[in-house]
């Protein structure tokens, strides 16, 4: 059996992992990195994100309504001293990727040009064009290449953590071309796999985000962080979920119901412009609400009978008509791109047809504001992470910031830790790999004459958890949630694979992403029926209130022998004490 | 409206077989469904031991290039309403080794691309408190097509030359050096030079055009090409006009 050893090995190649491995490469070349993703990290999900990256450019702009924008728009769940980070160093962090070659979109003198975004009391969304995570994702990966010293370990499916004498000390991990288990030491990990949509029949999520990071620190002891707040964006197309960027919006898109009215106006959104208005789109007013509210209030005008209905479920319309083609060419191609091919609709033409549908998790690991979590060695960054500077609801523009700004920070931090512990032994990591190995020949690769497959219970576990843990939930259905997910697990415990070849055995790692996914799953659902108020993207039926005494604190999720144990921990309170929400009102 | 159709599918398992063959799968499909689509029903419906690779299913990830009754094609923005034969022939992607099924080894690629430095060259490090470099929206024009590559692979599957030698660089690879090459930002186009104008770099293509042609994203690494044989042909007829300058 081969081992690996590196000083900080990064699990995930997405915009987190990356920068993380830049920021070690560049500024302590000494350091020994290596990277391994289960897939090369161009096709990392990062490449999805389309809107754009948020960061305080404009003399007008402050620091300040950057973060208050963010807490607000978090419900006073995020964390304060989080916040104040991610937004002093959001412009340099975004400054740092045009100085690597990013094609942010220019105003005509040349300099960075800014949108607006929902929830944003001001431009300050940075773009490029609509395929912004793309840009963003090729602009780290062909800048990584630079560095001789980043050892990549492409299509590397990670199993285990390594955890020995109170810290994390490596991983194990398939070589998914040959099947084989290898181990791989390091002094300290950094996991930044990304969040897990794919728990959901119903994503933006690409086929990749199932969570695997988040499951492996939970199955390692460290807590999942308000697992139960689930944000759901107010346009994906039907059908497919694939993600209408709201920069559609920012650009000046409005969303209408089947009667024609901007409908959006009856749920505390303010009062709609007319779309030749020169102040519209009003910045934090109705289609630039945050995405908690829009998409409750899609929910709600389904209810009361005025969305249309399709083949694909109801949905409400995004009309951009009015922006002209010059305009949706220029600056959101994409969606003119998507919505022509995907759904057969050129919106120069026709409006286009748009769903709510599951898009991110503000919830994630626990770390500190340096990325570290409760077990020495192991880090965490991105949207595997709760850090926390989304709490209940994250704004748009938001993310591919925390990326960078965090994924950098617990680089430095690793770093540190890096220096003071000495190199696993080879005797552990072999030992850890051959465990590894031995229990997959157990259990998956073991044929059982079992029935159960893989797409089987996924199927299930995205069902009960969108009946469940939907929009709007109650504690009744809840209830039957975490009882069905406690028999997926069950059932996932006998299941045997089919496929049990050891050559790019994609049925296995689905087996192992289904693992995941089913922590996961669990985590959110018991996080859910414990938080007993409505807070941003978690809207309890049955506790239709926020509740500040009892639940402005993180909920942390421990895996247990059955269910998990929900604890809580204080918010991080500086300088913005909790108050309404207010969105298009004076 | 509901049809069926058969997908005559290229298997090869290396692990129990030494020669790859072709397996049928009849399936019903939907109007809205692409290839991936219907694979993705194989492998969860009929047939889990199908592999391939896909992630995004929205044309961005680059995972899922296959050949699609003959042709080069992302599979996630192939429709199989648009095929009229009886049966649709789904293949691995042409020209790269297989590892298995519809799973191409794209390891070259992997190399080759740092060969051609793709990333900004400058001769100084401007420090972040500087700002950003201007540059204007035509001045991004002439760059911004080549960097919206997802280096999906299907030009290298549609290239005959890398057919037939695959030590040239390739397609992406040199539309990706030209993208550097032409950004008002780079300083870097010497640098390249010597493995883009190498004896298996530009002027192996022989401008048959096919990567342009099959490019989901539009591209043009053909046209890149061309413009980087220009560019450095004319770097060598000045060096040797005024010596001591160009290359």
């Amino acid at each position: 059996m081969e081992t690996f050893q590196h000083d900080v090995l990064i699990v995930g190649g997405g915009g987190a992992g990356l920068r993380a491995a830049i920021a070690i490469a560049r500024d302590h070349p000494d350091v020994g990195v290596g990277v391994i993703s289960k897939v090369y990290p161009m096709r990392s999900h990062t490449v999805a994100a389309e809107g754009g990256a948020a960061a305080v450019i404009s003399p007008t702009d402050s620091l300040d309504d950057h973060a208050y924008d963010t807490i607000s728009g978090s419900d006073w769940l995020a964390d304060q001293d989080a916040v104040e980070i991610l937004v002093e160093n959001a412009s340099k962090e975004l400054l740092q990727l045009e100085h690597w070659g990013c094609p942010w979109s220019r105003e005509p003198d040349g300099r960075i040009s800014v949108r607006p975004f929902g929830g944003m009391k001001l431009e300050r969304t940075w773009y490029a064009a609509d395929k912004t995570g793309f840009h963003l994702l090729h602009t780290l990966f062909q800048t990584s290449l630079k560095y001789d010293a980043i050892n990549r370990y492409d299509e590397w499916f990670v199993t285990s953590l390594i955890v020995a004498d109170g810290r994390c000390q490596g991983v194990t991990a398939i070589e998914i071309r040959t099947g084989e288990m290898h181990p791989i030491g390091a002094r300290s990990v950094i996991l930044c796999t990304g969040g897990a949509g794919r728990v959901y029949p119903f994503t933006t999520n690409g086929n990749i985000k199932t969570g695997d990071g988040m499951a492996l620190a939970y199955r390692a002891g460290v807590p999942l962080k308000d697992m139960e707040f689930v944000q759901y964006h107010p346009t994906g197309l039907p059908g497919t979920g694939i993600l209408i960027t709201e920069a559609a919006r920012g650009e000046g898109g409005i969303l209408v119901n089947k009667e024609g009215r901007r409908y959006l106006q009856n749920y505390d959104l303010g009062q709609p412009l007319d779309i030749n208005d020169p102040n519209h789109p009003q910045k934090q007013t109705m289609e630039l609400g945050p995405r908690d509210r829009l998409s409750q209030a899609f929910i709600k005008e389904r209810e009361a009978g005025r969305t249309f209905e399709g083949p694909d479920g109801d949905y409400v319309h995004l009309d951009i008509r009015h922006l002209g083609e010059r305009e949706i060419d220029r600056k959101i191609p994409m969606v003119r791109e998507l919505a022509v091919r995907y759904v057969g609709i050129d919106p120069v033409h026709k409006p286009i047809p748009v769903r709510t549908v599951v898009h991110y998790m503000m919830g994630g690991i626990d770390t500190d504001t340096n990325g570290a979590t409760s077990l020495p060695g192991l880090f965490a960054a991105g949207e595997c992470a709760c850090v926390s500077v989304n709490g209940a609801n994250r704004l748009g523009s938001n993310s591919l910031t925390e990326i960078l700004v965090f994924g950098a920070r617990a680089a430095s931090v690793a770093v540190d830790q890096a220096g003071q512990v000495p190199p696993p032994s080879n005797q552990l990591l072999t030992t850890s790999a051959r465990s590894q190995e031995m229990k997959l020949k157990a259990t998956l690769l073991h044929p059982n004459g079992g029935s159960d497959t893989v797409s089987g219970i996924r199927t299930a576990l995205q069902e009960t958890l969108e009946e469940g843990a939907g929009i709007f939930r109650d504690g009744a259905t809840l209830e039957r949630t975490c009882a069905s997910i406690a028999q997926l697990q069950d059932r996932y415990e006998k299941l045997s694979l089919v496929d049990t070849s050891r050559t790019f055995n994609t049925d296995l790692v689905a087996a192992l992403e289904l693992g995941a996914m089913l922590e996961i799953g669990e985590a959110i659902a018991h996080s859910a029926l414990a938080r007993t108020e409505s807070r941003g993207s978690h809207q309890r039926t049955d506790h239709p209130d926020r509740d500040d005494d009892g639940f402005l604190r993180h909920s942390l999720a421990f895996r247990g022998e059955g269910d998990p144990t929900i604890e809580y921990k204080e918010v991080t309170v500086t300088r913005w004490p909790p108050s309404e929400r207010v969105y298009g009102r004076a | 409206m509901p049809e069926q159709t058969v997908l005559e599918v290229y298997r090869y398992l290396p692990d129990e077989e030494t020669e790859p063959r072709f397996q049928s799968y009849e399936i019903t499909y939907r109007d809205s469904w692409v290839v991936l689509d219907a694979l993705d029903h194989i492998k969860t419906e009929i047939d889990p031991t199908l592999s391939f690779r896909w992630s995004c299913r929205m044309g961005v990830c680059g995972s899922c290039g296959m050949t699609v009754n003959g042709e080069p094609k992302l599979t996630c923005e192939t429709f199989i309403r648009d095929y009229n034969t009886e049966t649709i022939k789904i293949e691995p992607l042409a020209h790269f080794p297989v590892i298995r099924d519809l799973v191409i080894n794209m390891q070259d690629f992997m190399e080759k691309l740092p060969t051609v430095s793709p990333w900004l060259i400058t001769d100084e490090d401007k420090p972040l408190e500087a700002g950003e470099y201007l540059q204007t929206p035509a001045q991004m024009a002439r760059y911004k097509r080549f960097s919206m590559c997802i280096n999906c692979m299907l030009c290298y599957s549609a290239c005959p030359v890398y057919g037939l030698n695959s030590l040239f660089t390739g397609p992406a690879a040199l539309a990706l050096a030209e993208r550097y090459n032409l950004d008002s930002r780079d300083e870097g186009t010497q640098e390249r030079s010597d493995v883009v104008t190498a004896h298996d770099g530009i002027w192996r293509c022989t401008y048959v055009g096919e990567c342009t042609k099959v490019c989901p994203k539009d591209v043009d690494p053909a046209g890149a090409i061309q413009m980087l044989k220009l560019s450095y042909a004319l770097d060598w007829a000045k060096s040797l006009v005024l010596p001591g300058r160009g290359r």
